[in-house]
């Protein structure tokens, strides 16, 4: 293949603020071409503003971009895609209903006001053969797996000549192997000079496995960087987080064997919002003092099963008992059974928008004594009063209570979710994905939290798509996969081969 | 009547819902494709019946004043896109609500009509020509009822057109993007309010056409209770063809039908429960309504950018 190499790309003293913030500030980075160049940093380092500079979609403040020695303003995306500059973004971009060839096609430049499908499809066809790998070109995108998809949004890329790749955080929706996979044809490609890559990631992991330069980003500035060899993860993690590392302190005290079962699922069947099956029969027990991690990549019905428990989805078959008793979870049921439950994008489906912190807070005691005087007359005053314990007692930054709840952040909606669930005590907690797109410290704060409700004695049901996260916090962790449960281990023998196999779908004959 | 009774018998019944099918539907086939091209872009232009009775009066007055039916048509469709075009104006401000926006301009729309149409009620326009497609038979109930009016014939040829586009053009595969995911057209670069802009522009354009549908056709008048719903049932007709052009074409054929039942009915005696069998098309969508929506699910086919209360 004679194929010209991808362009060399070089940012210096790059600043961009937004009013008195600075969100990138003097960075300086040189991508030569065939680089596999990871971008490190927590929430908020300024990752997506660098990028977002290269991509056109920000002016910079100051500092210059230059592509193949010369200096460049781009001024939107079409000028970076026409100088070879592509992005992956971290949410797919598909268009669902369309085909894969569609969706290749309709991203060009220039496409043509009658398109020649059969020429078209000549061409991708041409295309995919040179490809290390295939995705069935017919198919719509709504149907490909999340690792098929992520494939597609590299292909895409590359079909329109975009030689220089910003891939932002690609491997969330992974499952370890298809991460592992993708990441590999990606270094490979960069070897042979195929392409640059520049690795948007929080997953020391990868960087170390298969980036060969690494630039560490901590509010706006440039902490540290340099050849990937010279560094470790605890150096990595060290620059990334600053002096302070955060860790979960609460430990997990000895096994509970035998609590008695709080939650208990069979057979539960649902559909999904395309009235397709989400729910294939899943069957769980969670006991008091142990916490049941669920995983799976998304999209196999976690959120399906989390809807249903909490009652956000109508099951069409299967039961739901807390304590022996069937639950349907209405209100009055989670009262009495003391069920919290920690969703996620919480600001969605755990808050009221338009209502104020402590108004969020009391969402499920305002209806009752003490703050309901006479069961139905809302005191205020004690309202008020019962948020700023919580407010205090769970570290929320806010305002005061009176403030809006969407002033917060979304750590901070997170932990008033938290504070107001774990306020009633809960024997059973359903945590969905707890710690989404949250930083370290508040990541440190919510595992101490679930712990020790653990440690307490609750049941607590945890699904997440970060497979570390489920490792740290579990007593048991079962894999979900085509609306079951394929796969199920103690914490003891959790092998992260094992898990993501499964994850896959491909345990089926190992079992 | 009475002939037609002896010559076809029964038959006239089916004859009369084909012919009122037509002749009813193509008001609903304009304003379903409009409509239909303008959700596939992710916003639901409510406004449309308004455009249908502005479309109707502009349409009239024009064919009055020209002497040409066709100018009339082309008026209508203008005033309809440039009604469109109003409804994208207020909906690219931000945090405006689409479905209050299109209620807005709904009224105004037939308010303005109304007031313009005022003079238009007395004078006779000219009507757009039927084309005789009863010509092969001897009966006078079939060359009558096969009257067709051309605009039917322009609908039945834009629906495949329309679908063609949607999937073989540039501007086809931009449209569904936008509809389907604003997130995926920014990534490219396109601008999701232009291109949302155009789509109800020229979905307006044919709502505009449907009007002039029902002033210049048979019977030729312009008042102002010629539109009863339809621009507001074109709605739910394009939820029932799941955002298809062609099914948009056998949906409308069908509300047509529901329609020209009652008369039909009592074109052969039976006139009793009328007025039940008139509600036929508003029942119609009424039962459509409740089975195509579920709290669980949404529907399939439908742009994924398409909520009702989407304020963006």
């Amino acid at each position: 293949m004679t194929q010209p190499l991808p362009p060399h790309v070089e940012v210096a003293g790059l600043t961009k603020r937004f009013g008195s913030f600075t969100a990138l500030d003097d960075v300086s980075i040189r991508f030569a071409p065939g680089c596999f160049h990871a971008l490190l940093g927590e929430n908020g380092a300024g990752k997506s503003t660098l990028v977002k500079c290269l991509m056109g979609y920000h002016q910079p403040d100051g500092g210059s971009v230059a592509v193949d020695g010369r200096e460049i303003g781009i001024a939107n995306p079409r000028t970076a895609h026409a100088l070879g500059l592509g992005m992956v973004y971290q949410h797919f971009t598909l268009v669902p209903s369309m085909t894969v060839a569609e969706n290749l096609y309709v991203g060009r430049d220039l496409l043509p006001q009658v398109i020649d499908w059969r020429s078209a499809r000549a061409e991708i066809d041409a295309f995919m053969t040179r490809m290390p790998f295939r995705v069935p070109v017919d198919a719509r995108a709504e149907e490909l797996s999340a690792g098929e998809k992520q494939k597609v949004e590299i292909l895409k890329q590359l079909f329109h000549g975009r030689r220089f790749l910003i891939l932002d955080e690609p491997t969330s929706v992974l499952t370890p192997q298809e991460a592992e996979d993708m990441l590999g044809l990606l270094a490979g490609m960069a070897k042979t000079k195929a392409l640059s890559v520049l690795l948007i990631t929080h997953k020391m992991r990868e960087v170390l496995a298969f980036a060969d330069e690494v630039t560490v980003l901590r509010r706006g500035r440039q902490v540290t960087g340099g050849a990937v060899a010279d560094f470790n993860a605890a150096s990595l993690a060290e620059s990334m987080v600053g002096a302070t590392a955060f860790e979960a302190t609460t430990k997990r005290d000895g096994a509970r064997k035998g609590g008695e079962e709080v939650l208990e699922v069979v057979d539960l069947t649902a559909d999904g919002d395309r009235g397709n099956r989400a729910l294939a029969g899943v069957s769980l027990t969670v006991r008091a003092g142990e916490i049941l991690g669920i995983a799976g990549v998304s999209g196999n019905g976690q959120r399906e099963l989390v809807d249903v428990l909490c009652g956000q989805r109508h099951a069409t078959g299967g039961v739901v008992a807390v304590d022996g008793e069937p639950y349907h979870a209405r209100r009055g049921e989670m009262r009495d059974h003391r069920v919290g439950i920690l969703p996620e994008e919480p600001m969605r489906n755990g808050c009221v928008r338009t209502m104020t912190v402590a108004e969020n807070l009391g969402l499920h005691t305002f209806d009752r004594p003490p703050i309901a005087r006479g069961g139905f007359w809302i005191d205020h005053h004690v309202l008020r009063e019962k948020a700023k314990a919580l407010i205090a007692r769970f570290n929320i930054r806010t305002q005061g209570p009176d403030a809006p709840v969407t002033s917060l952040s979304g750590g901070n909606v997170q932990r008033l979710v938290l504070a107001r669930e774990l306020d009633r005590a809960p024997r059973l907690m359903i945590a969905a994905n707890p710690c989404f797109g949250l930083d370290v410290a508040a990541v440190a704060a919510i595992h101490d939290e679930l712990v020790a409700a653990r440690n307490r004695g609750a049941a607590i049901l945890l699904l997440s798509e970060d497979l570390d996260e489920l490792l740290a916090l579990s007593d048991r962790i079962a894999v979900m996969f085509g609306g079951r449960l394929v796969y199920e281990t103690g914490i003891e023998t959790a092998d992260v081969g094992a898990l993501g196999r499964h994850m896959a779908g491909d345990g089926a004959e190992a079992a | 009547m009475e002939s037609s009774l002896t010559e076809l018998g029964w038959l006239t019944v089916p004859l009369a819902v084909l012919s009122g099918a037509i002749r009813v539907g193509t008001p609903f086939l304009f304003v379903s494709l409009g409509e239909c091209l303008t959700e596939r872009s992710g916003r639901i232009n409510i406004s449309l019946e308004g455009t249908l009775v502005m479309g109707a009066m502009t349409g009239y007055g024009t064919a009055y004043l020209t002497g040409s039916p066709w100018l009339g048509v082309l008026a209508a469709a203008c005033a309809g896109a440039l009604l469109g075009g109003m409804h994208s104006l207020l909906c690219s401000r931000p945090g405006v609500d689409h479905i209050a926006a299109g209620i807005a301009l709904m009224l105004f729309a037939t308010g303005i009509a109304f007031f313009f149409g005022k003079p238009l009620i007395q004078p006779r326009a000219p009507q757009l020509p039927d084309l005789p497609l009863g010509f092969w038979s001897d009966l006078n109930v079939v060359q009558a009822n096969l009257r067709i009016n051309p605009l039917f014939v322009i609908g039945v040829l834009v629906a495949p057109v329309m679908w063609w586009a949607f999937n073989n053009t540039r501007w086809g595969l931009y449209l569904r993007t936008v509809g389907d995911s604003a997130e995926a057209a920014r990534a490219l670069g396109l601008g999701v309010n232009g291109t949302r802009a155009m789509a109800t522009m020229i979905g307006g354009f044919f709502a505009g056409i449907g009007g002039a549908f029902l002033s210049l056709s048979y019977p030729g008048i312009w008042n102002e209770g010629l539109s009863s719903g339809q621009g507001l049932m074109a709605v739910v007709l394009v939820i029932f063809a799941r955002w298809h052009p062609v099914r948009c074409l056998w949906a409308a054929l069908l509300f047509g039908g529901a329609s020209a039942l009652a008369p039909a009915l009592q074109s052969v005696g039976i006139s009793s429960g009328y007025h039940l069998i008139t509600a036929a098309p508003y029942l119609l969508t009424l039962i459509l309504m409740i089975v195509t929506s579920s709290p669980e699910r949404s529907l399939r086919g439908a742009p994924a950018e398409l909520a009702l209360n989407r304020t963006d």
